[in-house]
């Protein structure tokens, strides 16, 4: 099954501001790449299995039904002896992920940083602002189980976090975002072209940028317009900027800020808002709010667009729907469960977006597929972790329609 | 956090743990210390045998040797006897717990807490 084996760590793009690993190191997230579509492939069936021969069974003969919520599967599972041994297998390469990760980046952190602190005095792509504070739900448990999450600092200004997120996506990902782990952001870019072949957006608003990988090839597809990237974590935006500028990404500005207060734009300042892998990773009140601000800062016939695993909904079985919770409660994804368990038009219509304007469209990485294989067809498989995802969006209407329809 | 002027501790920094309770897979905690420790060993055999991998086809590019030199490789008498020595020394080294579990079940020793007790009065 050669076409299905993931390239070696060294086909990622050693851009400058990427944190060199030695030939050791490279192998370790090698063998975390392969490990990882052993997890979710050969014996990830394996959940599947003990649920349909035992677990099913045995609780329907305990409650005489069949389970009615993921929950319920998830209580069941949680006593199951694969399941367990799988978890623990899956969580052990999560953690050593990061472990690995920071070994590469904390060795070299004085480099590190003071590449970044020239970067970012030159070019002034970057704007911190100390009086943001992290919002409640970046700081409840480290995400993704990378210690100091997104924000946190092992000394005042470095950009451990941020680059220990990018040395290390490729291993989780098992390959699958291309050399510069931007596939999500390529991704987006493709829909947008062939969707409107000669948009010319002039101002666009991506927001949890992160460090910036999904934002900075949509900077590139349209040089002509001006790209704001924000997030809350410095810690990321440092490194984030510093990134940008060592691509040579110029039209591209990373601001800390909080999607919660985008006071600062006025009204229709935008003619794109973006989010990548971002709504998950919120909460329920915070969620809203920030729909609300994007479509303030929306021009009339501009876009939003949310990539998102899918969500929930009743035509998905309920135990794929347990198994795409994993992360929520393995992998400290915490609002993972709840903002796919949202009608996520309902969310979009309540923030001001008429359910007629909105559309979901399937979108999948775009990678140079004579390295990086592309995505397995069967998302399900990798049950969240696949680079197939949705995109939820909408064209805001023009005022004459938004009157129409009001 | 670390002052900025200070060398970083980057080996034990590194291990730092993520902020959010740890789920427990196992009803015995030590199983899923076991699980970490065993995991990053297989992690770390993967990382040698890329190494070696490097080696030999650098070894070959410059034509030191060849690797089909390698799997002919037969070891005489001497080399064979090593080899076999330290393959024993191995086995006992990862071994060890299991060896010693027999030889305690031979021995039959007393709980320590009987020692401590019986020399605290003899």
């Amino acid at each position: 099954m050669a076409s299905d084996l993931p390239p070696p760590y060294t086909a990622m793009t050693r851009h400058p501001m990427m944190p060199r690993v030695n030939h050791d190191e490279a192998a370790r997230f090698n063998f975390l790449t392969h490990f990882n579509r052993y997890l979710s492939g050969t014996i990830g069936a394996g959940n599947k299995l003990a649920y349909e021969k035992r677990v099913l069974p045995a609780f329907r003969a305990e409650h005489g039904r069949d389970p009615e919520h993921r929950y319920e599967i998830r209580d069941a599972m949680n006593r199951d002896p694969w399941h367990r041994t799988w978890s623990a297998l899956k969580r052990n390469s999560m953690e050593m992920r990061q472990h690995f990760g920071r070994q590469v980046v904390l060795r070299q952190l004085d480099e590190l940083d003071a590449m970044a602190r020239q970067y970012n005095e030159h070019s002034g792509q970057l704007e911190l602002d100390p009086a943001i504070a992290q919002p409640p739900y970046q700081t409840a448990v480290d995400i993704h189980c990378q210690p100091g999450g997104y924000h946190g600092e092992e000394r005042p200004g470095d950009v451990t976090v941020g680059a220990n997120y990018d040395v290390g996506l490729f291993a989780t990902t098992g390959g699958a975002l291309g050399g510069l782990n931007d596939g999500g952001g390529q991704a987006v870019v493709a829909w947008v072209k062939a969707e409107r072949p000669d948009w010319s957006p002039r101002r666009i608003l991506d927001i949890g940028c992160t460090i910036g990988h999904n934002a900075v090839p949509i900077a590139q597809a349209f040089p002509e317009a001006e790209v704001i990237a924000i997030d809350t974590a410095a810690a990321s935006l440092r490194y984030g900027a510093a990134r940008a500028a060592a691509l040579g990404v110029k039209n591209i500005r990373f601001v800390q800020a909080s999607g919660e207060d985008l006071s600062r734009w006025a009204d229709g300042t935008f003619d794109w808002v973006q989010t990548t892998m971002f709504l998950h990773e919120l909460s329920a009140k915070a969620m809203p709010r920030i729909l609300a601000e994007a479509h303030r800062v929306l021009a009339p016939g501009g876009l939003i667009l949310h990539i998102e695993q899918p969500q929930y909904s009743d035509d998905m079985p309920l135990f794929e729907q347990f198994m795409r919770d994993w992360d929520a409660f393995n992998n400290n994804e915490p609002f993972w469960s709840a903002m796919h368990g949202q009608d996520l038009k309902q969310v979009m219509a309540e923030a001001g977006f008429p359910r007629e304007c909105q559309f979901v469209a399937g979108v999948r990485a775009v990678v140079d597929p004579e390295i990086f294989p592309p995505s397995p067809d069967k998302g399900e498989e990798d049950y969240g972790r696949a680079a197939i995802w949705n995109a939820y969006g909408a064209w805001k209407p023009l005022a004459a329609e938004a009157q129409v329809a009001a | 956090m670390s002052a900025p002027d200070t060398p970083l501790d980057w080996v034990t920094l590194s291990g730092r743990r993520a902020k959010g309770r740890r789920p427990e897979y196992f009803d015995e905690p030590a199983l899923d210390r076991l699980y970490s420790t065993v995991f990053a060993l297989a992690a770390e055999v993967s990382a040698l045998r890329e190494r070696q991998d490097t080696l030999e086809r650098l070894l070959e590019a410059r034509g030191t040797l060849t690797r089909a030199e390698i799997e002919q490789y037969v070891p005489d008498r001497e080399a064979g006897r090593e080899r076999g020595l330290a393959t024993q020394a191995y086995i006992a080294r990862i071994m060890r717990g299991f060896q010693q579990e027999v030889e305690a079940m031979a021995a039959s020793d007393p709980p320590i807490m009987d020692v401590v007790e019986r020399l605290s009065r003899e």
